[in-house]
């Protein structure tokens, strides 16, 4: 397949990817300013969220104090932010739109409609839309969209990078989101596995709908160990990091089978899929979580880089 | 004659670059007054096509290069024999229609300055022969454009070296051709290369002239640099409609960075054995 | 008033025979049904993504074409005359084509001035002397034609490069079914869908000689960002090939490929909707970013082919419109079926001064103008705009053409009250490969505004499907 028909596909699932997860930190904030002010109170976690999208100065040189409004019009509708809803919804329209002969038309009425419905939303008075309701649009809207791909893609090589593009999206924002909870969220290191840590802990489950998986997979107690070790190294969470390495090695491998050919993607992928399928937490601990993570994000944005430099540019042979 | 060509183009980039394409009109076509005894154009690294020949009769190849680089370097050699034939360009292959050389383009636009050179060099010789016509725009050209190396640039109009009152052989060119079509003469570029003799005044070895299609005799070039036509010291390359159309390499760097360009042409008559 | 105009569905003597289905369908459809059909049309339209960017509009750029449900219907016979004009015409403008970059015959004849072929801008000396594979420069070519009596068309132009608006020729057919299959099952209208099929064959027949296994064939599209950008991607959809952009393609050696997934892959044949100018930077216009560079020497040394061929629009230019006719006896030996509509060059003085005295009853246009811009419509137009017009063509003749303002025939249209008559054209689109092709159907463009005689879309025209009734 052409190599841009491909780029775009690629890039259409991580915006939406990228999409819910801004989503997913709305509602983190959101749950988190519900809580009663402690220690720094709302700002700082709001700050935290900001930061973690690596979007703080971005933010306060626009719109100046954290006030809560501003902070939903900007994760939400404001397109100047590249990784607001708005923008990353517009953005995988747009990639949908120049391959639109590569998606079925169920795919395509699903992002166009998501689309559609977010320009009706964003002329809607912003004083009647809360919270839950655009993250619960949001969500409805990824999970119909990815639920039309995984329904109705014929399983060729378009549908590979569509779900390459996820994976490789949905690790690098489990790893960024469990860093700002472990180094940014937490006020300072006296409240660890205070009450506070564990209303975090709990709103970071609930963001990532996972609260109830994890009391089904740990019991119940919350820890931070097991918390890690849940959003890293559970192989039956779908957003562990272990879980999306596993998924962009079978892409990867359906892809070398495909086109008879295997490259430096495989290779880099299997050497990071080797790693976590291995690894343990006291490893992670002994490493730092904070640089563990940090080291993560990094090998998965070079294993990103193998895909496009090997299949993604047309120039490989 | 038999001249010998020594020709390398270097271009360095400051950064490497993903990629390089040219087109390359680098290689003399067979007509009375040329005949190639050998030629090769060379370029390491780069794949070359197979050369083909346009509808001007010119050769044309394509270089490129596909991977990441920081230089390309394009050599050329070889030996022409040549002929003088005052200027007449006989026994040329082409199939273009020269009525389409009557066109202009931004380079060859004319403006007033050059209406009024047309106008004063023709003045009470409207009705002369085409030739004589020629021969009276090309010396007018000569005259107002004295040869300045600096006054003009790569990208210098007709109109903008006319203006500038000086140029170079690129400038006389495209000058005289822009005459030449207010005169209802076709006219073109012509990229070549000068053996520069003692005797004549010496400009580059890599020079430029026009030719004008005169009634009567085809197309004929009119070097006003040298305020000559084309003899035996001239080895022709290829025509366009201007500078640009015309250039020996017209290429495109992908991921550009800053280039430096460094070209050196060597230009000798080989001693000719005992002739037949 | 109304009179003057020939109304496709009543004539003189009542209702016409191609529409005799379709009275009984229209009247007996209840306004609020119409309406409710009319919103599903809209949004079909809207669910394909057919729409249409305006030039210069800013505004909605998915804004869609108006589409008229109400077909416009020929007979087999109407349309077999029309059939053998329009495939006439098509040969008689490649075999034009192919001479002036060859011998120009038809110059030497003295049957066209050589000037205005080869000073003209559309000329390429680039591909002087260059023959394409089967000699084709023209591998569709749309004609336009306009109706003024039972049995009277006029051609008004041709387009040799790449006419535009098939998509909507298929998907208005492919809506009206959806909407109204009766009508389908009580009309024999004859199917259009052939058309991608079609082309695709005509793009194959064309390969380079030295393509030596099954031709591939890419749609080559200036971008998303081009107003055509839905065709674009709708044809290449239906001829199952890769719809590229100037980056995905690249010159190496004598060929030119493709950027895959699986790396490198040659190309064939390039059906290209973009512009010679932009086609290749190292041969045309150095700043263009939509072409490929070196793509001109890959396709003059046989490497690939372009359709259509780099240099086509010298015969569609309206200046040369003029001569098509005399192609046809020359080329042909045929006598011209289609008509052409009387023209004034106003580069000629005697003409000029023709046009400048009768302006206010013409239609004036520029010679490389399209899509309705710069024109002048003599009888619709108010004192100032013919007076600001008029010091334009002073100033400039040899720019303009002229034209007497013509009686469109018009088509029932839905209106707020009913149905009304306004004016349409007709553009069909023919095939050149080793076969010439034409599907039974055409675009027909309507002037939705009470009275107006511009069809464009760009100025407020839509679309309506276009019907050939089948013989028995």
């Amino acid at each position: 397949m052409l190599s841009r028909t491909a780029a775009n596909l690629f890039w259409m699932t991580r915006y939406l990817e990228r999409s819910e997860t801004t989503a997913r930190l709305l509602d983190l904030g959101f749950r988190n300013a519900l809580l009663p002010n402690i220690g720094g109170g709302f700002r700082t976690e709001w700050s935290a969220i900001l930061q973690s999208k690596g979007a703080l100065q971005e933010f306060t040189d626009k719109y100046g104090e954290l006030k809560q409004r501003n902070i939903e019009s900007f994760l939400f509708f404001d397109l100047d932010n590249p990784s607001s809803v708005a923008s990353c919804i517009t953005a995988a329209r747009e990639n949908a739109r120049i391959v639109r002969t590569a998606l079925t038309t169920q795919v395509w009425d699903a992002i166009n409609t998501s689309f559609q419905e977010l320009k009706a939303l964003s002329r809607r008075e912003r004083s009647s839309l809360e919270v839950p309701e655009l993250t619960d649009w949001t969500l409805r809207t990824a999970a119909l969209i990815r639920g039309s791909i995984a329904a109705t893609q014929l399983r060729n090589d378009g549908y590979r990078f569509m779900n390459l593009g996820y994976a490789v999206e949905r690790a690098d924002n489990t790893a960024r989101l469990l860093d700002v909870k472990y180094y940014v969220l937490l006020p300072s290191v006296a409240y660890v596995g205070s009450g506070l840590d564990n209303y975090q802990w709990t709103t970071l489950l609930r963001a990532l709908s996972a609260h109830r998986a994890y009391n089904w997979a740990y019991g119940g107690e919350l820890s931070a160990t097991q918390i890690a070790h849940f959003l890293i190294l559970n192989p039956k969470f779908p957003r562990s990091l272990l879980s999306c390495c596993v998924e962009v090695n079978e892409h990867l491998d359906h892809l070398a089978r495909m086109y008879d050919r295997s490259t430096t993607a495989q290779e880099a992928a299997r050497k990071l899929l080797g790693e976590l399928a291995e690894a343990k937490m006291a490893d992670v601990f002994d490493e730092g979580l904070h640089e563990f993570l940090s080291r993560m994000i990094y090998e998965n944005g070079r294993l990103a880089g193998c895909i496009v430099d090997q299949y993604l540019t047309g120039e490989a042979r | 004659m038999i001249l010998t060509v020594l020709h390398k183009t270097r271009y360095e980039f400051a950064a490497p670059v993903r990629g390089i394409i040219q087109s390359l009109r680098l290689t003399p076509a067979k007509c009375e007054g040329q005949r190639v005894l050998d030629w090769s154009i060379d370029v390491p690294g780069a794949t070359m096509s197979t050369p083909f020949r346009d509808g001007a009769g010119d050769y044309l190849q394509t270089v490129s290069l596909r991977a990441a680089c920081d230089n390309i370097e394009i050599t050329v050699s070889g030996r022409v024999e040549t002929f003088d034939t005052a200027g007449i360009l006989r026994g040329h292959r082409e199939r273009v229609p020269p009525r389409a050389y009557l066109r202009g383009t931004i380079r060859t636009e004319p403006n007033r300055a050059i209406q009024d050179l047309v106008a004063d060099a023709l003045k009470g010789h409207e009705d002369a022969a085409d030739l004589d016509r020629a021969h009276r725009l090309a010396a007018a050209v000569s005259q107002a454009l004295p040869y300045t190396p600096g006054a003009t640039d790569a990208h210098t109009t007709a109109a903008e070296a006319i203006t500038a009152g000086a140029g170079v052989c690129q400038d006389h060119a495209q000058v005289l051709i822009s005459c030449a079509h207010l005169a209802g003469m076709p006219a073109r570029y012509v990229s070549g290369y000068l053996n520069a003799t003692e005797d004549s005044s010496p400009h580059e070895a890599s020079h430029a002239w026009a030719e004008l299609y005169l009634d009567g005799l085809g197309w004929v070039g009119f070097d006003a640099a040298n305020q000559c036509c084309p003899n035996d010291q001239y080895i022709r390359l290829g025509s366009g409609l201007d500078a640009q159309d015309a250039a020996p390499i017209r290429g495109l760097v992908s991921g550009g960075s800053a280039e430096s360009l460094d070209v050196s042409v060597e230009i000798a008559a080989q001693e000719q054995r005992q002739q037949q | 008033m109304a009179e003057q105009y020939f109304n496709e569905m009543y004539d003189g003597q009542g209702l016409r025979a191609p529409y005799q289905m379709l009275e009984g369908w229209y009247q007996n459809m209840p306004a609020e049904i119409r309406a409710v059909k009319q919103a599903e049309a809209e949004g079909l339209f809207r669910r394909y993504g057919i729409t249409f960017a305006v030039y210069g509009e800013g505004g909605d750029p998915d804004r869609l074409i108006p589409f008229d449900m109400f077909p416009r219907v020929f007979t087999s016979d109407e349309w077999r005359k029309l059939e053998r004009g329009i495939k006439q015409r098509a040969r008689a403008l490649n075999a034009f084509l192919s001479d002036v970059y060859d011998r120009g015959e038809i110059i030497r004849a003295g049957r066209i001035p050589a000037d205005l072929v080869y000073r003209n801008e559309a000329y390429e000396i680039a591909v002087a002397g260059f023959r394409p594979p089967l000699g084709i420069f023209s591998h569709i070519v749309g004609i336009d034609l306009v109706r003024t009596g039972a049995d009277q068309f006029y051609v008004l132009e041709d387009n040799c490069r790449t006419p535009s608006g098939v998509s909507y020729m298929l998907e208005n057919r492919e809506v009206m079914m959806r909407m109204f299959p009766h009508l389908f099952q009580e009309n024999r209208v004859a199917p259009v869908d052939g058309y991608a099929r079609l082309l695709k064959r005509t793009l194959d027949s064309v390969a380079p000689e030295k393509c030596e296994r099954d031709p591939k064939v890419v749609l080559l599209t200036p971008g998303h960002y081009n107003s055509a950008y839905y065709e674009h991607s709708f044809l290449a959809d239906l001829m199952g090939i890769e719809l590229v952009e100037g980056q995905d393609l690249f010159v190496e050696g004598d060929f030119c490929w493709m950027r895959t997934t699986e790396g490198p892959q040659k190309v064939d044949v390039i059906y290209r909707r973009i512009d010679d100018a932009f086609l290749d930077p190292l041969c045309f216009r150095p700043d263009s970013a939509l072409g490929v560079p070196g793509l001109m020497n890959v396709y003059r040394s046989g490497g690939v082919t372009i359709c259509s061929a780099p240099g086509a629009g010298v015969a569609d230019d309206k200046a040369i419109y003029t001569y098509v006719p005399e192609m046809v006896r020359f080329y042909l030996g045929e006598a011209p079926i289609l008509e052409n509509v009387p023209t004034w060059q106003c580069a000629k003085p005697d003409e000029l001064k023709y046009v400048q005295e009768n302006i206010a009853d013409l239609v004036i246009k520029e010679v490389h103008g399209s899509g309705g811009y710069g024109m002048l419509v003599g009888p619709k137009s108010d004192k100032a705009t013919i007076e600001t017009f008029a010091a334009k063509l002073a100033a400039n003749p040899s720019n303009y053409i002229a034209q007497p303002t013509l009686a469109l025939s018009t088509c029932p249209t839905f209106v707020e009250e009913g149905i009304a008559p306004r004016h349409v054209d007709l553009r069909p689109y023919c095939l050149v490969g080793r076969d010439i092709e034409l599907v039974p159907g055409a675009l027909t463009r309507v002037a939705l505004t009470e009275g107006s005689l511009v069809v464009n879309s760009s100025q407020g025209g839509g679309v309506k499907d276009t019907w050939v009734i089948a013989e028995e």
